[in-house]
């Protein structure tokens, strides 16, 4: 054998990577379609209804315009880094869903198969880690392009990523705090074991979270690095063909992963409520396991309306709305939510 | 050779190659570009050593955060390979010089240190794991862990008061 490794190992994560993967891109996919539907159901319209049924396959119908569409690299643009901008925003939101625990360990001929690629030791530091990559889609996207509207709309959404990150991470410090572990399997075996979920525990830190994530996700009413009536289009400006088509898609996958974030750090992963699935699998109902994936599904699929549903209620904040909230209310109430926590723990641990 | 050595050859080659490419490219933003992949290589360096905590910190903070500041003060003020001011012969040569007598102090004080005797621990060290470097930074390292981090705030502080001179 040349090197070490085991092979049925290797050839089980690869599978569940491209079972992720792909899961996450025709999630994302309906993303646009409910995004279109939700936006028309507000607006007392009908939506897409001309392919297929209800218009289920008008996600393909844009995936097949785009690629067809001719691609244009202007002649002043950096065209390496004009094509690596959307690479990267690709790359990094896909990455994330590595460390993301989508189910417990379930039976595959005869092998345990656990449903999460990596159970790393820092977890949720991990996701960090490449959320803070994602910046640079946008930046190198928005400066590659030459163009003055590109530049400024990449700046303002770099330094609007910035700027939540720490509201964020302060808030989730609370929570770490009480769950001791930064490993995402360990956050949602607690909430499995207890019953409890951690959004009791963390209201106020649950709901700094969420803001960040619009702010991160660069969703309306954060959605400023796009502000089409000042910016004309955004970062994505020269862009045309698949290389819009991969900026769009990726702040899709984006809201996916952040939904799917939120489900497991305060709403308990693939915790099924009130069922004790110990209990369960103690007694040989190994088929639970499978009904975890599909339950995260469901929590997902909540917060992904919630994107959309404040999308089309809240109209779009002023730069300096943003960074006041962000800077100075957010990152505040985050500090304070920390201290609450902190003295807390150590109360009750006495 | 074994899977973690191919790595760290790897690893190696694309450190030393992208920080060689930092000081080379003609292009200011190629250069922060290439040290991002820099960081890159040694938060893997990290990873060999099982020092997660370590790599993911070095990612977050240098390549996350320090990295992007550099790339707005660049983009923003438009620098460019063509404004690139073309420095004096002499200034590179006093640069070569000094950089040569850092690494000849390095060589000479790593030479005879006991690092050498120590192998490195790959894939099972447990020192650089984050439940170890947290006991090791709030339990024995307490008082110069508070102070270093009195010394940021008011670093912090100091920015803001300068910022704010009219």
């Amino acid at each position: 054998m040349l090197l070490a490794i085991d092979w049925l190992l290797l050839l089980e994560k690869l599978v569940l990577i491209v079972i992720i993967v792909s899961v996450s891109l025709v999630i994302a996919m309906y993303e646009t379609y409910a995004e279109r539907k939700i936006a028309a159901f507000m607006q007392d319209r009908r939506g897409p209804n001309r392919a297929g049924p209800f218009g289920l396959l008008q996600p393909l119908a844009d995936g097949g315009k785009l690629f067809f569409k001719e691609e244009i690299i202007p002649n002043t643009s950096n065209k390496f880094l004009f094509i690596l901008g959307p690479c990267l925003a690709m790359m990094t939101a896909m990455m994330t869903s590595a460390v993301i625990p989508w189910g417990g360990t379930v039976a595959v001929f005869g092998r345990s198969v656990s449903l999460q690629i990596a159970d790393i030791n820092i977890g949720i530091l991990f996701v960090f880690g490449v959320v803070s990559m994602g910046v640079y889609g946008i930046m190198i996207g928005g400066w590659a392009s030459n163009n003055k509207f590109s530049l400024l709309a990449a700046l303002r959404g770099a330094s609007q990523m910035i700027s939540y990150e720490l509201a964020m991470g302060l808030s989730l410090i609370a929570l770490l705090m009480m769950t001791g572990s930064l490993r995402l399997s360990v956050i949602v075996d607690q909430q499995m074991t207890s019953g409890v979920w951690n959004v009791v525990y963390q209201p106020l830190g649950f709901l700094i979270f969420l803001v960040c994530a619009f702010a991160e996700c660069n969703r309306t009413p954060f959605d400023l690095p796009e502000a089409e009536n000042e910016l004309n289009f955004g970062y994505h400006q020269e862009y045309s063909s698949m290389k819009l088509g991969f900026y769009l898609f990726a702040e899709y996958i984006n809201m996916f992963i952040s939904s799917v974030i939120m489900a497991t750090l305060y709403f308990g992963g693939y915790d099924i409520p009130f069922v004790n699935e110990a209990a369960l699998i103690a007694k040989g109902n190994n088929w639970i396991q499978w009904i975890g994936p599909l339950v995260l599904i469901i929590k997902v699929g909540f917060f992904i309306f919630l994107f959309m549903w404040v999308r089309w209620t809240i109209p779009r904040f002023r730069y300096d709305q943003l960074m006041n909230l962000g800077w100075k209310k957010l990152i505040p109430l985050a500090l304070l939510n920390m201290v609450l926590t902190g003295a807390l723990v150590l109360w009750l641990k006495k | 050779m074994g899977v973690t050595q191919i790595l760290f050859w790897v690893l190696t080659v694309l450190a030393l190659g992208s920080a060689l490419m930092v000081v080379t490219s003609r292009n200011p933003v190629y250069s922060v570009l290439y040290l991002i992949l820099c960081f890159f290589a040694i938060s893997g360096h990290y990873i060999l050593m099982n020092a997660q905590f370590l790599a993911v910190v070095n990612i977050i903070v240098y390549a996350g955060a320090i990295m992007v500041l550099f790339l707005f003060v660049i983009m923003l003020m438009n620098l460019n390979a063509s404004v690139e001011p073309q420095k004096n012969k002499w200034l590179k040569i006093a640069g070569a010089i000094a950089g040569g007598c850092l690494l000849l102090v390095l060589v000479a004080a790593f030479k005879d240190a006991d690092i050498k005797t120590q192998l490195v621990q790959t894939k099972d060290g447990e020192i650089g794991l984050i439940n170890n470097l947290g006991m090791a930074l709030f339990k024995d390292y307490v008082v110069p862990f508070e102070i270093s981090s009195v010394l940021f705030l008011s670093a912090m502080v100091g920015a803001v008061v300068i910022g704010k001179k009219e």
